[in-house]
């Protein structure tokens, strides 16, 4: 009885012994050693590999805001879209702000194709990923009522801005499989930044 | 030594003066006083506004007691230039570095939102060991890190007529000390992939605004900040947390930060193809244009002060978004000749950096105008060199040229517009 008694209170107290050894964090530890003479201190000179703060994120609430779609399509959800479908959402939801046709109106003109005499930088002449389009109007759109389009909805927006702008046929379904194919006449154009500062002005 | 006398009344211009006692309190120089536009056009010093009472002696009675909050004066009108996607520094009136927390330009998306602290959080996955979700409390607890720095909109340039003041034509910059944690903190708390190179930044804002960011300034400089001028961000700088990257265009510092997704490639999203990007020479367009270069303009005299005769101590502001500012230099004769303007210390690391040069002005007419060289050798350049470098079409974003003030023979003092299309 005695025996078992001491045992507990033994390990009680070796894991007290662990739980209270104060660790600290001073780079500059070997030149003040003298200062460490306190029992139970333990000085690392290196940051800890993690702070044990926050928590595992959870599938759901990843997946919940996860709604990015990269340039090779990584991220199109299922479901799909055709430009007659859009240009009927468009009229209803679009084209109080983008014009009829999406020749703009109060807000941006999204419609000249490529080589067109319009200046103004639309999808035709100056976007260089069909998924952008995809992502942008899912995660924004409309103004007033923003994300709030479905799945179904953006494709057909999307297919309906790409064919107005000359870039698909009327025809083309546009889904999760068929819209990273879609190549924008001015992607050959994007370059990287070549500024690197120093005297060459750039 | 005679001592100089005590003047009854400052005179603004010849044709208004106002009493000196409506103005104690204020500072002592005439260039500080706000001035309003009359419906001829004419400025005249801001009148006492119609709420305060001015004693005729303050020091014959007691003054309104301690206060929760410190007010500013009722006589300083200071106010950000606001249209419909922005509002800027009024640079013209501040002094020192500092931008005041209520002055900070703003650029947002989908404007302001709502976020209740207690319920924010902020998800990092993706190319990670660990994908976690950190509150603000958790983000306060991890080491954390302070620096002054100064946050640019790279579409800040405005131009076209010669009535423009230093904040309408570059008032997208301002400066505040930032308190965060690293995000090289958090990105070895998740584990973040060494194979990764990018990182997609996503706001809360009816926007969800969207950034790629390289992975490299992720792990160098970059700060999940929530402090902003020793208190907690204003919610038109992200409250209660954004991403910050010293010395990177405005946008890229995603404001009201709620997901990070670590990634092998760019993301492609809005904010870096369709806008921010420039056009440059040979049909080309410019994209992840991330560095602010170097650039400074005279914050005194501008438009719209009337300048006097004899000793003028022209004042302004350098910056890089690649270094330290380690010259700017002042030519008082159209770009003549230059001198180094004296740098107020410390002189801080892609920081607003303020200059001063005294020049006493003989009343003749003249142009004033400043450049920064940075530590990289970068010198600012001239509209002239920029259309050299990027051809005729280029593109609104990243234009930084040299700044002129013309100085009238009767002192009005214009911005010098100059035309590149």
């Amino acid at each position: 009885m005695l025996l078992l008694l001491l045992t507990v209170v033994f390990i009680v107290s070796c894991k007290d012994k662990q739980e209270d050894e104060m660790i600290v964090y001073n780079k500059h530890a070997a030149k003040r050693q003298h200062a460490d003479s306190v029992i139970n201190v333990k000085i690392i000179t290196e940051m800890p590999p993690t702070f044990d703060i926050g928590r595992k994120a959870t599938s759901a609430e990843i997946n919940e805001w996860d709604i990015d779609v990269r340039a090779d399509g990584k991220g199109l959800p299922e479901g799909s879209g055709n430009a007659t479908e859009g240009k009927a959402i468009f009229t209803q939801k679009c084209a109080a702000c983008h014009g009829k046709d999406g020749e703009g109106g109060a807000y941006a003109r999204l419609v000249a194709a490529m080589g067109d005499t319009v200046k103004t930088k639309t999808i035709g002449n100056y976007w260089p990923w069909s998924t952008t389009l995809f992502d942008y109007i899912r995660r924004t759109m409309p103004y007033n009522m923003p994300g709030s389009l479905k799945d179904n909805e953006v494709y057909s927006l999307t297919a309906y801005l790409l064919y107005r702008n000359k870039i698909i046929d009327s025809s083309k379904i546009i889904d999760a499989r068929s819209l990273p194919g879609v190549v924008m006449p001015a992607r050959k154009y994007y370059v990287n930044d070549d500024r690197r500062g120093g005297p060459e002005v750039r | 030594m005679e001592r100089p006398k005590e003047e009854k009344e400052y005179s603004f211009n010849d044709s208004k003066k106002i009493n000196r006692r409506l103005l104690l309190g204020s500072v002592a120089a005439s260039a500080v006083i706000a001035l309003v536009k009359t419906t001829t056009g004419q400025l005249v010093p801001a009148a006492v506004p119609k709420h305060v009472s001015v004693p005729p002696d303050p020091t014959k009675v007691q003054g309104p007691p301690p206060g929760a909050l410190g007010t500013r004066s009722p006589f300083e009108q200071l106010a950000k230039k606001t249209s419909d996607t922005s509002s800027r520094t009024p640079l013209q009136s501040l002094y020192g570095v500092i931008t005041p927390s209520d002055l900070h330009f703003e650029r947002h998306h989908g404007g302001v939102p709502v976020i209740d602290p207690t319920a924010y959080k902020l998800v990092i996955h993706g190319m990670v060991k660990r994908p976690m979700t950190f509150t603000l409390n958790d983000l306060k607890r991890f080491p954390s890190a302070s620096r002054i720095a100064f946050l640019e909109c790279s579409g800040n340039f405005r131009s076209g007529k010669e009535e423009m003041t230093p904040q309408e034509i570059c008032g997208l910059t301002s400066q505040s000390e930032w308190t965060g944690v690293m995000l090289s903190t958090l990105f070895r708390e998740v584990g973040a992939s060494p194979k990764a190179t990018w990182f997609l930044a996503e706001g809360s804002d009816a926007a969800v605004m969207t950034r790629s960011i390289p992975m490299s300034k992720g792990w160098n400089d970059a700060m999940i900040a929530y402090g902003q001028n020793g208190e907690a961000l204003r919610p038109q700088q992200g409250y209660p947390a954004r991403l910050f990257l010293p010395g990177w265009e405005g946008n890229t510092n995603v404001k009201w930060i709620r997901r990070i997704e670590v990634s092998d490639q760019p993301f492609m999203t809005r904010e870096e193809t369709s806008k921010y990007t420039e056009n440059i020479k040979d049909g080309k367009i410019r994209q992840f244009s991330f560095d602010m270069d170097a650039r400074s303009i005279i914050t005194f005299p501008a438009y719209p002060v009337q300048l006097d005769k004899g000793w003028v101590e022209i004042k302004g502001l350098a910056w890089s978004g690649r270094g330290k500012i380690l010259t700017v230099e002042v030519s008082v004769d159209a770009g003549k000749k230059w001198y180094s303007a004296t740098l107020q210390e410390p002189v801080l690391d892609k920081a607003h950096t303020r200059f001063r040069f005294l020049w006493k002005w003989n009343g003749h007419e003249t142009e004033i105008m400043s450049r920064a060289i940075d530590e990289t050798g970068y010198t600012q350049p001239t509209l002239q060199q920029l259309t050299d470098a990027r051809g005729n079409d280029m593109g609104g974003y990243h234009l930084n040229p040299i700044t002129a003030w013309a100085i009238k023979r009767d002192g009005r003092v214009l911005f010098k517009p100059e035309k590149w299309k």
